[in-house]
């Protein structure tokens, strides 16, 4: 394979990143946390997308899940419970030259952060979205999350959790101005990669949810999906997800769903055993919100002095000596 | 000076049409008059016409709005009133003063609000709509008969305008113009120039047709030559004009221009009554010189969308007021910790909960400086004027990012709508941030690299190379790294409380108001300014030995002070906050709560600070403070 010189100069110059340019501290998560399979995707994807680590933000709230970018060595920001879409949203519209990941929970994003979420989905931000959800809460030791299933006893359910979990696929899927809605599972590395790389790349806000097991406090929770292959429902399409002929063997439990059908993802996403796995929606065409507000012009000292004369004029009261040079002004 | 005595013995009611002896022309240095009506009938713009005018004249203005709580509160309701009053002064105005000496009144109801109120001096002039004595319902006839006879066995001078009729015969629904009509009155009685008139009208409509402005000017005009026709006073009001170029603007609208002067580039807000105009006004012009203001969909939202830009980028601005204010405390917490410029601006209303939205009230000081729980250090600056308004925030968000910290700037409702003529300020390229620095971090440098006197770390920001790092509100050490080790905790509340330390170091002592030694130091902070400086000055005019000091940084404070506090006898804080007073039966010197200044005065330099203050949700007058400080100051002598 030929290649011009200048190309040859360009790729020698760029620079190349391995595994470890993205590893961070060591991860401080349980054993078996579902967590680790996400941290490796989502390192795996810097690597293979080339990602400039000093150009990319990993933004988390609180909870196992937001210990996240401690653990990366890019640029991180483990804001305060329930806020990282809003922080996130500043960076970004300070800065639409980053790439924004969010790390949060279902108790980060689903419970305090609820008002935020909905609100992350209606800017659709170029942002990749990841919901760590274990279903519990990890940090706080035990209590009952809004993605709960009920009767779920915990420390502050003893009785059993009284609420049907909710699910936040629908929710995501009837807010205005969604663009990308995909579900994954800890457990099957190869289409959670594939899954993680299609939020990556979609321009908008992409909510991804990862089903997450909790070895500590939910440990035989899914352990049904696990030993069934038939309780997944994989989501393919030539637009979506290709699911390669070895997977294939194991799940068969597949429909052909094209992710430009909203009406088909709600359904899909109101189904939740199986769980479904794969891209429900996308729609490239929604504009993002930085776009809209022309985020991240230049601007220059004249610019700004100009601005501000030209307000400054409507409010001035000018000598009367000086009308003369008002006028030429 | 008195003007009742100089237009005395007009206690009749003004007919209409009725011949008038000739108008008595008076010379006075200063008049305070008050345009109130139901809300949306237009006296604001009235009264902000007029204040534009006078001070175009070159008459020092202050304007005070009078904003009901609702948008449409109900018609001819008492707590309804909505208004303005305009204080025009021969020299510089530095506040609202006393109480009101002319009204123009669109009904006798909302008039009544303010005689309650005690907002109009014994005897004022009221200049009342006629429409209401020949209403087809009774019972508004009546109620409008009764309240003139009280008015005018008050004390008060009634004179009955019918604006209604005069304004049909311009326009098809008087409500819309009389507000016109009613400026060319006062343009009339207080002998401004009818061109400038005409131009200020021209330029408050400027944005509509030219219809609109002409149907307007006529308006101006009809009035202006009712009032030389019919009314038998006239004042004039001497006037200098300014020899520099003047900006006149309402406190909000001085913010927005400096967070335009700053070079900020964003700004985030959630709507709150009374700091929202700031932002309409920002909305409007900062997308021109690039700049944006995001609507967040809550005030935690807000604070924690201006964090996420100042922490990627250059430093960022929050507007609120109170209730939001206490939202945003955890953000606040957080920009402190991670060590995050960010300027905060509370436009202090009444409190505490929802309080009195549109009233203001100087109640949020301490929680300012100690908001947020755990030990937050942040900056907490007062602006105490209009001009202030607009340089606190090029200072406050070069503190923030020269010290990487929170700065709180605090205004309040009063400063939010008042306009005071200031200096054209001249742009200076210093104002501006620096671009976000993107030059790579050198080898080995930390991220909380703390100076060891005075806790200042450079900040990496997103993008420099080898900057890489986790920001986190979690205890951490100089590589920001999670550390929970008491000798590594200690060490950031140690830093970052050095870094107001080391701010007070750079700041100058304030400036006495009067002699630098005396009898009694009047200290204030923020809106009152004005207000005390007056009240020191009608006091030292017969011969008190009383001065005044005004802070503008509350924390840290400047230099000097202890030195300031040795040298008068007595020290008094005024304050439009609440404090306990010592005539209620239960409270003593034991449990009494002083104000916020006070207390922080008195736990700083152990000396017996005296408060004052005043919370009806009204800007203190400088007669009230000239009261309270005889006192005191008879108290010495006794």
């Amino acid at each position: 394979m030929s290649m011009p010189i200048t190309q040859c100069l360009i790729k020698l110059h760029e620079e190349h990143h391995d595994l470890e340019d993205y590893q961070g501290g060591v991860p401080r998560w349980c054993s078996g946390c579902g967590d680790n399979a996400i941290l490796t995707a989502v390192q795996r994807l810097c690597r293979d997308e080339n990602l400039a680590p000093e150009r990319t933000v990993f933004v988390s709230g609180i909870g196992c899940s937001s210990r996240f970018p401690h653990y990366m060595k890019t640029y991180g920001f483990h804001g305060i419970h329930g806020r990282a879409f809003p922080i996130a949203e500043g960076v970004k519209m300070a800065r639409p030259d980053l790439a924004v990941f969010v790390n949060t929970g279902d108790g980060d994003c689903c419970s305090i952060g609820a008002a935020h979420w909905i609100h992350a989905i209606r800017y659709n931000m170029n942002l990749t979205m990841i919901l760590h959800d274990n279903h519990v809460y990890g940090l706080t030791k035990k209590q009952a999350s809004p993605t709960s299933p009920i009767g779920f006893k915990s420390n502050t359910t003893p009785r059993g959790s009284m609420l049907n979990a909710l699910n936040p696929l629908t929710v995501t899927l009837g807010v205005t101005n969604v663009s990308f809605v995909a579900q994954a599972v800890d457990w099957i590395p190869e289409l959670l990669y594939d899954i993680i790389r299609a939020a990556y790349l979609h321009r908008g806000f992409s909510f991804l949810r990862i089903i997450q097991r909790c070895p500590e406090f939910l440990p035989k929770m899914f352990d049904p999906w696990l030993h069934d292959p038939g309780k997944t429902l994989l989501l393919s399409h030539p637009d979506g997800l290709t699911v390669s002929p070895e997977l294939a063997r194991t799940y068969r439990n597949q429909i052909e769903h094209d992710p430009s059908d909203i009406d088909r993802a709600r359904e899909i996403a109101s189904d939740e055993d199986p769980i479904p796995v794969g891209i429900l929606y996308r729609n490239p065409d929604v504009p993002c919100y930085e776009t809209l507000r022309g985020a991240g012009q230049l601007r220059t000292t004249d610019q700004i002095r100009s601005g501000l004369e030209t307000e400054l004029d409507k409010f001035t009261i000018w000598p009367e000596d000086d009308a003369g040079k008002r006028q030429a002004a | 000076m008195n003007t009742i005595a100089a237009v005395a013995g007009h206690n009749e009611t003004l007919r209409t049409g009725a011949a008038s002896a000739p108008r008595r022309l008076t010379t006075l240095p200063e008049h305070i008059v008050e345009v109130i009506s139901d809300s949306g009938e237009g006296a604001q713009r009235c009264g902000q016409s007029l204040g534009a005018i006078a001070a175009r004249t070159g008459n020092g203005i202050w304007t005070t709005e009078i904003i009901p709580a609702e948008i449409q509160p109900p018609a001819r309701s008492v707590a309804g009133a909505s208004g303005i009053r305009i204080r025009i002064g021969s020299n510089a105005v530095t506040n609202g003063g006393d109480e009101t000496d002319l009204v123009v009144s669109f009904n006798e109801q909302v008039l009544l609000g303010r005689v309650r109120d005690r907002e109009l001096k014994p005897g004022a002039q009221i200049l009342l709509e006629s429409m209401w004595r020949d209403h087809r319902d009774p019972k508004i006839v009546e109620s409008f008969a009764q309240t003139v006879e009280m008015l005018k066995s008050a004390g008060y001078r009634v004179y009955e305008i019918p604006l209604e009729r005069e304004c049909k015969a311009l326009i098809a629904d008087p409500r819309k113009g009389k507000n016109m009509f009613v400026l060319g009155m006062l343009c009339s009685i207080y002998s401004f120039d009818a061109k400038l008139a005409h131009e200020q009208v021209a330029r408050t409509f400027g944005k509509k047709d030219a219809k609109v402005v002409s149907v307007n000017q006529g308006l101006l005009e009809a009035g202006f030559k009712w009032a030389e026709a019919n009314l038998d006073f006239k004042y004039a009001i001497p006037a200098t004009r300014s020899t520099s170029p003047q900006i006149v603007v309402n406190g909000n609208t001085a913010i927005a221009l400096g967070v335009l002067a700053s070079g900020m580039d964003i700004c985030a807000m959630y709507p709150i009554t009374p700091a929202t105009s700031a932002s309409h006004y920002l909305s409007d012009v900062f997308e021109k010189v690039g700049g944006i203001v995001h609507q967040a969909e809550d005030e935690i939202a807000a604070c924690a969308f201006a964090i996420g830009a100042s922490y990627a980028g250059k430093c960022a601005v929050t507007i609120t007021s109170g209730p939001g204010y206490s939202l945003k405390q955890e953000g606040i917490g957080l920009a402190v910790m991670a060590e995050i410029p960010l300027v905060v601006v509370n436009v202090q209303r009444g409190g505490p909960s929802t309080g009195q939205p549109t009233k203001v009230e100087q109640g949020d000081l301490l929680t300012a400086i100690y908001g947020s729980h755990g030990d937050a250090p942040k900056v907490v600056m007062a602006a105490s004027d209009i001009e202030d308004c607009f340089y606190s925030m090029i200072t406050a968000r070069k503190i923030a990012e020269t010290f990487n910290t929170v700065v709180v700037v605090l205004s309040d409702a009063s400063l939010a709508t008042a306009q005071q003529p200031f200096s054209r300020p001249e742009f200076d390229a210093n104002w501006l941030a620096p671009p976000v620095d993107q030059t790579p971090v050198p080898a080995g440098a930390k991220p909380y690299d703390w100076d060891a006197v005075t806790g200042i770390a450079r900040r990496f920001v997103p993008g420099q190379p080898n900057g890489m790092h986790t920001l986190t509100g979690l205890a951490h050490d100089r590589g920001s790294k999670v550390a929970y080790d008491p000798d590594t905790n200690e060490e950031g509340l140690r830093r970052r409380s050095l870094k107001i330390v080391a701010l007070q170091k750079t700041l100058q002592p304030p400036a006495i108001h009067g002699d630098a030694e005396g009898d009694l130091l009047v200290i204030g902070w923020g809106s009152t300014k004005g207000v005390i400086e007056e009240a020191v000055d009608r006091l030292r005019a017969e011969g008190c030995r009383v001065s005044s000091l005004h802070l503008r940084f509350i924390q840290p404070m400047q230099p000097g002070i202890r030195e300031i506090l040795r040298r008068f006898a007595r020290v008094i804080a005024i304050e439009g906050n609440w404090s306990d007073r010592l005539e209620d039966e239960l409270v003593d010197e034991d449990n009494r709560r002083y104000s916020a200044l006070a207390m922080m005065l008195r736990s700083r330099f152990l000396v017996d600070v005296d408060c004052w203050t005043q919370s009806r949700g009204q800007p203190i007058k400088p007669a009230e403070v000239v009261r309270v400080l005889r006192t005191k100051l008879e108290g010495e002598a006794s």
